[in-house]
């Protein structure tokens, strides 16, 4: 257990985790116009397609995949006591891996060779999609070398996680793990660094609210009730930019 | 009855003569930069035609506005699933090569060239990739029928026209067009702003108009799809959604929106309306065809005179000065008291509140074989060998009977105006005939008056409505036609949001510059 192994499962975890949250609670407060998906599908529609569904789709998969073997370890390490179940978790997860590094190759083809999505990518874009990338073959890679990831990372990885969350990090566990899930871990850490930094602020706006909003908005300045009223206060706001 | 206000607004189509001033007064204020270039929150396109974005109002293509779906309106090719299932690649998304693609000229290269024998060539260069471009397409580019095989004979609003119709309309000596400018209706059931999975895009609850908050705008891009008019651009340089604002600032200062104020022909018109939000509902799950849609519309509009009416939009608090101009708007005579004036495309279920009087001019404008052999004699050499025997008749000896062999065939106006009734159509043609044939009698005498009266009876108008049409078609002062509501900013100061201070902010009002996330 080196200074080195401290600095990456316990230091980093905790930077990552502090600049993450100052830096996107700040860029939402003090530069909202910039906080958008900046979707280019209006450039550049067909190959879009075949790049942003099925990273998009088969991340989306993944991601609740970690989250719940996070959230719920023992149910699903009793859910894989049976063999076949364990089968179908891995095999899909292993698949939705497939897809989303599919969709990744798409999308970065696709802003290096497309003129028209030239000025529309910027050097993190890049860099994003190559840390990925990259994130996305060491998964792939730890889930076959290391078999049944679905049930050691309820074992190994969501202890270790807790104990960051309470604050008494407890490191052992990982140190011991392959080289390639090492990396996989610390690759995970870069992601969320840079989320504060790039256009992945995107998903933390993800518009799940429009399911249960009416589906016409008006907005009014006035109080329409009181604005007779001398007694009363008129305006439902203050002015924004003054 | 929950009384509430809309700036609303009436275009003339028989005064539009084309000119496209009113689409470059907007350009010039909000949508000259990187990012905007190819939107045209004004357009002016020519009739029969197919429009900008090519084909907008063939909505299977485009899937934009509300559809039937057993007793209740859904979004076409938006909506709460189909949005958020396909917001990470929206099927429906016109792109950039179905309006096009913006350009500009190396203009440099003819100064800075050195002597050559040839002369120097500007080349068009496009305004994304800056590198050279064939143009294919452009602003107006089927402008006054230019190009007719490729573009008018595919305008969608064909449908329904027998082959002969068409043939006939095509004809090149009875070729007819007019011009159909175009901005965003500022709906009172818009798509765009239920389509919005962010909840960016809004209606002003004092004035109606429907606004995109730039800062809450994520470019998921579904309001693109999801008006029907194609009137929500996506700027592909900030990555946000941007449409018409009505010049709210300048609404709000007094002043007419920039197309209206700088329109040539006089042909636009800017008031408020009171309607009734309670009925919007009624009129849209109520009406068992489209037709019905597009005279229900009318209903759900109120009579600003009605003390009724008066005490509900107080107790509402819509301000007294709001109330006076909707008494005097322009906007309610043509549409209600005379019924000149109709939506573009009801059919679509937003609800637009933006009227337009039908043309008469094409349509009346029929043609007759003369023998003028003898006027060519009298003329001049080079004029006495140009045989042309075409003369347009407007004579008016047979009363309606132009209107039905018209050049313009009704069908064709029902289906942009009326969802495809045509009798709404006819009844507003014969109504502008007969404040001609009034004002003949009047002026040029060759009619007498027992005929101009019949006419007026047949048609319903008192001579008062005649004479109050004559005026605001010709003779209407910038007053007349722009009766702008006072915005109070002792109330609401927020509408005045100080929108000078960022070039390129364009009215949205923030401080922070506009400038792309990364
Ligand atoms: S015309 Fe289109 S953009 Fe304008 S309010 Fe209607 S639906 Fe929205
Ligand atoms: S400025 Fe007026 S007359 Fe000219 S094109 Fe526009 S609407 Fe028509």
């Amino acid at each position: 257990m080196g200074v080195l192994d401290n600095f990456l499962f316990v230091g980093l975890p905790y930077i990552t985790l502090v600049v993450f949250l100052v830096g996107t609670i700040y860029r939402y407060k003090a530069t909202k116009f910039n906080y958008s998906s900046l979707s280019s599908q209006f450039l550049e529609e067909s190959s879009l397609f075949w790049g942003s569904m099925p990273f998009h789709w088969g991340l989306a998969f993944l991601f609740f995949g970690h989250l719940i073997a996070f959230l719920f370890p023992s149910s699903v390490l009793a859910f894989n006591s049976h063999p076949v179940r364990l089968l179908i978790i891995e095999i899909s997860a292993f698949i939705a891996g497939l897809l989303v590094l599919f969709g990744l190759c798409v999308l970065f083809f696709r802003r290096i060779f497309n003129d028209r999505l030239k000025p529309v990518t910027t050097k993190m874009d890049i860099a994003i999609e190559l840390l990925l990338i990259t994130q996305v073959v060491l998964g792939l890679l730890v889930a076959y070398t290391s078999r049944w990831g679905s049930s050691w990372f309820a074992a190994v990885l969501t202890p270790y996680l807790r104990s960051l969350f309470v604050l008494q990090p407890e490191i052992s566990a990982i140190t011991a793990l392959p080289f390639l899930a090492k990396l996989h871990i610390i690759g995970a850490n870069l992601v969320f660094l840079l989320i504060p930094f790039s256009r992945l602020v995107h998903l933390l706006v993800v518009p799940f609210h429009y399911i249960w909003r009416p589906y016409q908005r008006v907005v009014w300045n006035i109080s329409r009730r009181s604005v007779r009223d001398p007694n009363t206060k008129w305006t439902l706001h203050r002015p924004k930019n003054t | 009855m929950d009384v509430r206000a809309q700036v609303s607004m009436v275009f003339h189509l028989d005064k539009c003569i084309g000119c496209h001033t009113c689409s470059v007064a907007c350009k010039n204020i909000w949508t000259d930069r990187k990012g905007a270039e190819y939107m045209w929150w004004n357009n002016v396109e020519t009739k029969p035609g197919t429009g900008y974005p090519t084909k907008w109002e063939d909505q299977d293509i485009y899937k934009g506005g509300w559809e039937r779906n057993n007793g209740s309106m859904k979004l076409k090719g938006a909506g709460k699933l189909r949005g958020l299932v396909n917001i990470f690649h929206n099927p429906h998304l016109p792109v950039i090569d179905d309006y096009y693609e913006p350009f500009t000229y190396k203009y440099l290269d003819l100064i800075e060239s050195p002597a050559m024998d040839d002369q120097p060539t500007a080349r068009p260069v496009s305004l994304i990739t800056g590198k050279p471009i064939d143009i294919k397409m452009g602003p107006n580019w089927d402008d006054d029928l230019s190009g007719t095989p490729d573009y008018a004979r595919n305008d969608p609003n064909l449908e329904g026209l027998s082959a002969a119709e068409q043939e006939a309309m095509f004809q090149l000596e009875r070729m007819a067009f007019f011009y159909l400018p175009r901005i965003c209706n500022h709906c009172l059931n818009p798509a765009c702003v239920a389509s919005c999975p962010s909840g960016a895009i809004y209606k002003r609850g004092e004035d109606g108009v429907v606004l995109i908050n730039q800062k809450v705008c994520r470019a998921w891009r579904m309001c693109v799809t999801a008006c029907p008019y194609k009137k929500s651009y996506f700027n592909w340089g900030t990555g946000k959604s941007e449409k018409c604002i009505l010049c709210y600032p300048r609404i709000e200062s007094g002043q007419a929106p920039a197309c209206m104020h700088s329109c040539v022909g006089r042909i636009r018109y800017l008031g408020v309306m009171l309607y009734d939000a309670d009925k919007i509902e009624s009129a849209l799950t109520g009406s068992k065809n489209d037709q019905e849609l597009a005279l229900r519309q009318r209903d759900i509009l109120l009579d600003p005179n009605d003390p009724v009416v008066i005490q509900a939009a107080k107790e509402n608090g819509v301000p007294d000065s709001t109330i006076k101009a909707a008494q005097d708007s322009p906007i309610y005579k043509f549409v209600k008291e005379w019924g000149l004036a109709m939506p573009l495309h009801a059919e679509y279920g937003t609800l637009p509140m933006l009227f337009y009087v039908p043309p008469l001019l094409p349509v009346m404008a029929s043609l007759s074989d003369v023998n003028n052999d003898e006027q060519a004699e009298k003329m001049d050499p080079i004029a006495k060998y140009w045989n042309d025997n075409w003369l347009y008749d407007t004579s008016t000896d047979e009363l309606w009977a132009t209107i039905d062999k018209a050049r313009m065939p009704l069908k064709y106006l029902a289906n942009m105006f009326s969802a495809g009734d045509e009798s709404v159509i006819k009844e507003a043609l014969k109504k502008l005939m007969a404040v001609r044939i009034y004002r003949r009698w009047k002026t040029v005498g060759d009619i007498d008056e027992s005929k101009a009266m019949a006419v007026l009876e047949d048609v319903g108008l008192t001579t008062e409505a005649v004479e109050g049409i004559f005026y605001l078609t010709s003779l209407a002062k910038f007053d007349d036609r722009f009766v702008i509501p006072p915005a109070h900013r002792e109330q609401a100061i927020e509408m005045l949001e100080f929108t000078g201070d960022t070039k390129g902010s364009t009215g949205f009002g923030f401080k922070e510059k506009p400038l792309r996330g990364w």
